[in-house]
């Protein structure tokens, strides 16, 4: 390909924040009519390197070159400009404004000074149809659907003139079928000349839609291949710099007595409606249930509504056989629940209190940590010095504020106050999000011991790997119904993947027949 | 009175009493929707009132009969320069809303009244040379009962916030501007990511609503109370701020509370000449509004009503 | 909730010393303008307090006050809740003892002090505790809340002054039975009106400091505060957390108002604002950095303020409203916190900014 296709070209990229170094020396050239994808874990350094591409952060060294001419983007006004156009992975999307006025902001048609909805309107019809986006200008976005709002992103980018497009992992909030159709999108895009930046960390995206990747490893390139001679394996391997073992060892299960036992449940999500809708499973002693999904399809509230944090409206929630529907956060913990929450910052600790006070946030109130209401505060530095030790929390001193660990050692942190005060039933809601993988083999490895040592654990995670990996059953939720529970030793990737898209059972083996006599028929 | 006469009355001093109050809820409005409380409000009212009272004195020989116009605009210029501490310590010094407004309403009365004594050697301007009077409204003033009721002897200044409240709302909700300020109230993560400036709206909005709080407190001093001192602003800006509230932070339904209120506090002054309510104690009318605010607020808004990013820091990255 | 966020103990205190260096230059700087004599001035506001006990009395009869403001904001703040409602408390607390010491002229004074502090008490705790309800179950805004229950009860309490418990715009003085004064303090105190107040504000900074620092509940209210989410997740009821950090603070700024009533005035008079020592309560607490000691020491500085305003008014004829400037403008200084911390990091103080913060204010949190 010739040289006068690169469009956009970042050569030896440093940001610095303090001491740490976010980028280091990074290169990447993306040329006209590709989709090029950049991938890395958590935390690698995509991000960064996009906010100084569309002009959010400024470079500490480098040089980007835009169509061949040395550029210095120092705005987001001049990305605009050049034609560098981003889809935030959190929707840069105001609710109470409409498509069209969300699509015009910063850049608004107006006749005489006053805005002009219509004009931009037909604008925006115009290029759906062109690229197959479609969305009414006119519906405000807070009553759309998540895949309409990045569908209404895209065309924000494509309405300012971009003829280079970011899209920052497009697709975690979507379902298979919402990716597909994205994905098609994309191809139609790149097939008119646009360069697609793709960031993500989903190895099979890449096989599908890109045509060359490029991999950012702790802030640093590794280099660019062409996809179609690369293997996920190697891919994977590039990405996070040894060779991942993608299962965690483990042995069978042995589940005994029932001890969580939800039935006929229905809970209603922030808006009334129904998340939860009538669901009802067990989870025994011995063993890992996993709970599988697209986010939003209800498991959030499913936990919530078990660990008191979200009112019931019909059916029970028991632990160990004592009914504890809509009792009281702590009621319900004494009961024998330990519960790591899905938002760790929100939920799981109080920030600016000191590592001594969150391990003791759930047991400050009796003995050993407090006698008639007065704490002991030696008794808090015990306990704390005695988690740390053992759950190997990486912190200079315990008497730091909590907002001064790293997101692992947070992590840690949570799960050592949980899993130590010995619970029947440990519920962990996203436990790996955002970590590395050091921090989530550990996380992993406790989960199990915990099932181990005959406990109950209920598994939540958006990530289908780590439910497959990791759980012994997995209930597959969708539209605030568990649509199928199977066996981890005998699922598949697709089976799942049908699942969570809401495929019934009965239609899986339906294609299931097919595809045998199909391929009976070509034999014959 | 005849009941003509009781609406007159009723429908004039309930202009009267809503002039300071639309403009200041006005006030409000701008400001939040760009994101920022302004719970200094009171404050910015008492410079206004303060600082047109002393230029209307000071300046009648010059400007005669116009002076109390030309007082209501520098009481506007001074409460958009007062507005404009509110607006560093918020946008640039991160400072909470409302400490910074509580510092303006503390020293608002401070200030104005050391400055007062400074001048005048005691605690009050005594009365102004020249105070907004009451007009009324060539031809329409003829129209059968409505022109005696509402456009004959009134107070120009009500009608002039009623304006003031259509064009606040074409402002925000029909222009490019005001498209980007509430944007930048609602999501300025979103409106940076397009390049508008946030701080700069954010600034806008608030030295806006010092401009309107300002001309509130300018009315107030020299349509209502006719000097300046510790109490001629005396809770008026606090009432607009829940004008405010019931108005949805919307310009136009933000004026129609701030009739009401002004009704309100009229009432408790011209009640006793009206027959149904002329035993009532003055006590339940003066607190109506204040309890009112109370109930609306529990009763009928949620907390979505208010901009998304209301009160919350913006820290630009770089 | 209002937090002063900096790092060593250097930074922490350079804040509240700065916004008063700072609101002290404000003053000065009008005071040039204005072709006044600041050092003058000040001097006569802050040395003559000192120079005899009557006025240092006067400036301890203040704090004494603006001590129980100042916990009182405390308190809420910590629960995460701008009571900007203490004037109307401390107004009520001031109402309803003098309507009850009023009422029972005749009770012993060991009964009747004890008795009318507690009526004043309950007064102010179940005014605030209205805000307190109304935000824990409909999550009404508390700041707009307790500025409306301000003006009401500035209207319910002149209407009451004027028409039914008293006459020409006062009360009856209540009884001796009810009286604060101590006589050993008077006389010490030259005839200020020093009285029992200031004792029971030492007792309430003490009790205050235990109960947040070693009581299970103090520590509720805290994590409440900082985290209401983790803290219903950890079982703690931030309903219940909220309710009672109100009544404890509108009780304290209720006793506040009962102390000013029994011992400061002896009767209860009709105001034309609401009473100022709510608001400094607020400029109290924020300079405190919500400590007790500090909290002591701001009150005593905002006491001797404002005892020698009327100093320098008399003396270097600065009208006293000088000493409200400077209260707004350390306010002021301390609200704006972070122009401290730009000047630190001006002057090479500066603190090695993380990854995670910075990644996180530009909105790209992974």
């Amino acid at each position: 390909m010739a040289t006068s296709d690169v469009v956009v070209e970042m050569r030896n990229i440093v940001k610095q924040f303090g001491e740490f170094k976010a980028n280091d020396d990074i290169n990447l050239e993306v040329r006209k009519g590709e989709v090029h994808a950049l991938l890395g874990e958590n935390g690698a350094g995509k991000s960064t390197l996009m906010n100084v591409l569309t002009g959010l952060l400024e470079p500490t060294k480098g040089e980007i070159r835009i169509n061949g001419e040395p550029t210095v983007i120092d705005s987001p006004d001049k990305a605009d400009s050049l034609g560098i156009g981003m889809v935030h992975q959190h929707f840069m999307l105001i609710d109470k404004f409409s498509v069209a006025e969300n699509i015009m902001l910063g850049n608004e048609e107006h006749k005489m000074g006053v805005i002009d909805a219509d004009t931009t309107a037909k604008g925006i019809l115009e290029l759906s149809e062109r690229y197959g986006l479609k969305v009414d200008p006119y519906a405000k976005v807070e009553n759309i659907s998540v895949g309409q709002q990045q569908r209404v992103e895209i065309l924000k980018a494509l309405y300012g003139g971009a003829d280079i497009l970011i899209l920052d992992e497009p697709t975690a909030v979507l379902t298979p079928q919402e990716i597909d159709e994205l994905m098609n999108i994309i191809r139609a895009l790149a097939d008119e000349g646009k360069a697609i930046i793709l960031i993500t960390h989903k190895l099979d995206e890449i096989k599908q839609a890109a045509d060359r990747c490029t991999v950012i490893r702790r802030g640093k390139g590794i280099g660019t291949v062409d996809v179609a001679d690369t293997s996920q394996q190697e891919l994977a391997d590039m990405m996070v710099g040894r060779s991942v073992s993608f299962t965690v060892e483990k042995g069978p299960a042995h589940p005994k007595e029932v001890i969580l036992s939800v039935d006929h449940l229905v809970v209603q999500d922030v808006r009334g409606l129904n998340a939860v809708n009538d669901l009802s499973f067990q989870v025994r002693q011995g063993e890992i249930l996993g709970i599988a999904g697209v986010d939003g399809n209800g498991q959030s509230e499913l936990i919530q509504a078990i660990t008191g944090l979200r009112n019931v409206e019909e059916g029970s929630v028991k632990i160990n056989g004592k009914d504890v529907t809509n009792r009281t956060p702590r009621k319900i913990t004494e009961s024998g629940l330990s519960h790591i929450p899905e938002d760790r910052q929100k939920f799981g600790l109080v920030l600016d209190l000191n590592l001594e006070e969150n391990l003791a946030l759930q047991s400050y109130y009796h003995k050993p940590l407090s006698d008639n209401g007065i704490l002991k505060y030696d008794a808090f530095a015990n306990n704390a010095e005695r988690l740390i030790e053992e759950y190997d929390v990486r912190t200079q001193s315990q008497k730091d504020p909590a907002r001064s660990l790293s997101g692992g050692n947070q992590q840690k942190l949570i799960i050592a106050r949980e899993v130590d005060r010995d619970p029947d039933l440990l519920i962990a809601a996203q436990p790996i999000r955002g970590l590395d993988v050091g921090a989530i083999e550990f996380i992993h490895k406790r989960l199990i011991e915990q099932r181990d040592n005959n406990k109950a654990v209920l598994l939540m995670s958006f990530e289908l790997d780590e439910i497959m990996d990791v759980s012994d059953r997995i209930a597959v939720m969708y539209g605030g119904k568990i649509v199928d529970i199977v066996d981890a030793e005998k699922t598949s990737e697709t089976e799942l993947g049908l699942l969570m898209a809401g495929v019934s059972r009965e239609e899986i083996e339906r294609q299931k027949k097919e595809k045998q006599l199909e391929e009976v028929g070509n034999n014959g | 009175m005849s009941v003509i006469g009781i609406l007159q009355l009723l429908v004039t001093s309930s202009l009267m009493y809503s002039a300071p109050l639309i403009f200041t809820a006005i006030a409000g409005a701008f400001s939040e929707r760009s994101g920022v409380v302004n719970i200094g409000l009171e404050g910015i009212m008492v410079m206004g009132a303060f600082s047109s009272a002393i230029f209307n004195i000071m300046f009648f020989d010059t400007f005669g009969n116009s002076t109390p116009w030309i007082a209501m605009v520098f009481g506007g210029i001074v409460g958009l320069l007062f507005s404009l501490l509110h607006a560093i310590a918020t946008i640039n010094l991160r400072a909470d809303h409302v400490v910074s407004g509580t510092a303006l309403n503390l020293l608002a009365p401070g200030l104005s009244v050391f400055l007062v004594r400074v001048i005048y050697g005691r605690a009050q301007t005594g009365p102004l040379k020249r105070s907004f009077g009451i007009t009324s409204f060539p031809i329409l003033k003829d129209i059968p009962v409505i022109g005696k009721i509402f456009f004959t002897s009134v107070t120009p200044l009500g009608y002039l916030g009623i304006l003031t409240g259509i064009l606040g709302w074409f402002v925000l909700f029909k222009t490019p501007f005001g498209l980007r300020l509430r944007a930048v109230g609602e999501h300025p993560v979103a409106a940076e990511s397009v390049g508008i400036n946030v701080y700069m709206y954010k600034y806008a909005g608030v030295l806006i609503s010092g401009f309107l709080g300002g001309v509130g407190g300018a009315i107030q001093a020299q349509a209502i109370v006719n000097e300046f001192g510790v109490l001629t602003v005396s809770g008026q800006g606090f009432m607009a701020m829940a004008a405010m509230i019931f108005g949805k932070w919307n310009p136009i339904g933000v004026t129609f509370a701030a009739i009401f209120f002004g009704f309100a506090q009229s009432l408790s002054r011209v009640g006793h000449y009206i027959p149904i309510i002329q035993n009532v104690p003055t006590i339940y009318l003066q607190i109506l509004p204040y309890v009112l605010t109370i109930i609306i607020l529990v009763a009928f808004l949620g907390k979505s009503e208010s901009p998304k990013a209301l009160g919350k820091p913006y820290i630009k990255s770089k | 909730m209002v937090e002063v966020k900096t790092d060593s103990l250097l930074k922490k205190l350079s804040v509240p010393l700065l916004a008063v260096l700072f609101g002290f230059l404000v003053g000065a700087i009008v005071m040039l303008v204005f072709g006044y004599n600041p050092i003058d001035a000040y001097s006569h506001m802050i040395i003559d307090v000192f120079a005899n006990p009557y006025s240092i009395g006067e400036a301890l009869t203040q704090a004494t006050l603006l001590v129980f403001t100042g916990l009182a904001f405390d308190i809420a703040n910590k629960a995460g809740f701008f009571n900007i409602g203490l004037s109307g408390q401390f107004l009520i607390g001031w109402l309803s003892t003098i309507i009850f010491a009023l009422q029972f002229p005749d009770l012993p004074r060991i009964a009747l002090v004890p008795l009318s502090l507690i009526a004043g008490t309950l007064g102010g705790a179940l005014y605030a505790g209205i805000a307190g309800f109304l935000r824990a179950y409909f999550g009404t805004s508390e700041v707009i809340v307790t500025i409306m229950l301000n003006h009401t009860i500035l209207q319910i309490s002149n209407y009451l002054t004027n028409f039914v418990i008293g006459t020409s715009s006062r009360t009856e003085k209540v009884s001796e039975n009810a009286s604060l004064s101590l006589e050993w303090l008077t006389e010490v105190t030259n005839y200020s009106r020093l009285n029992i107040g200031f004792f029971i504000a030492i007792v309430a900074v003490v009790v205050y400091w235990f109960f947040m620092k070693y009581t299970t509940t103090g520590f509720e209210i805290k994590a409440v505060g900082l985290n209401p989410d983790a803290s219903r997740y950890a079982g703690m009821s931030d309903k219940k957390n909220i309710i009672l950090s109100m009544l404890i603070s509108g009780g304290l700024a209720g006793l506040g108002g009962a102390i000013n009533g029994l011992g400061t005035f002896g009767n209860l008079f009709v105001l034309g604002a609401l009473p100022n020592e709510g608001f400094n309560g607020i400029a109290v607490a924020l300079l405190g950095l919500g400590n007790p000691i500090g909290i002591v020491l701001s009150a005593f500085l905002f006491g001797v303020l404002n005892t020698g305003a009327s100093f320098m008014s008399s003396r270097a004829g600065v009208p006293d409203e000088m000493a409200v400037i400077v209260t707004a403008s350390i306010v002021f200084f301390v609200g704006a916190y972070y122009l401290v911390e730009w000047i630190f990091e001006k002057i090479g103080y500066r603190r090695a900014q993380g990854p995670h913060s910075t990644e996180t204010e530009g909105g790209t949190e992974q």
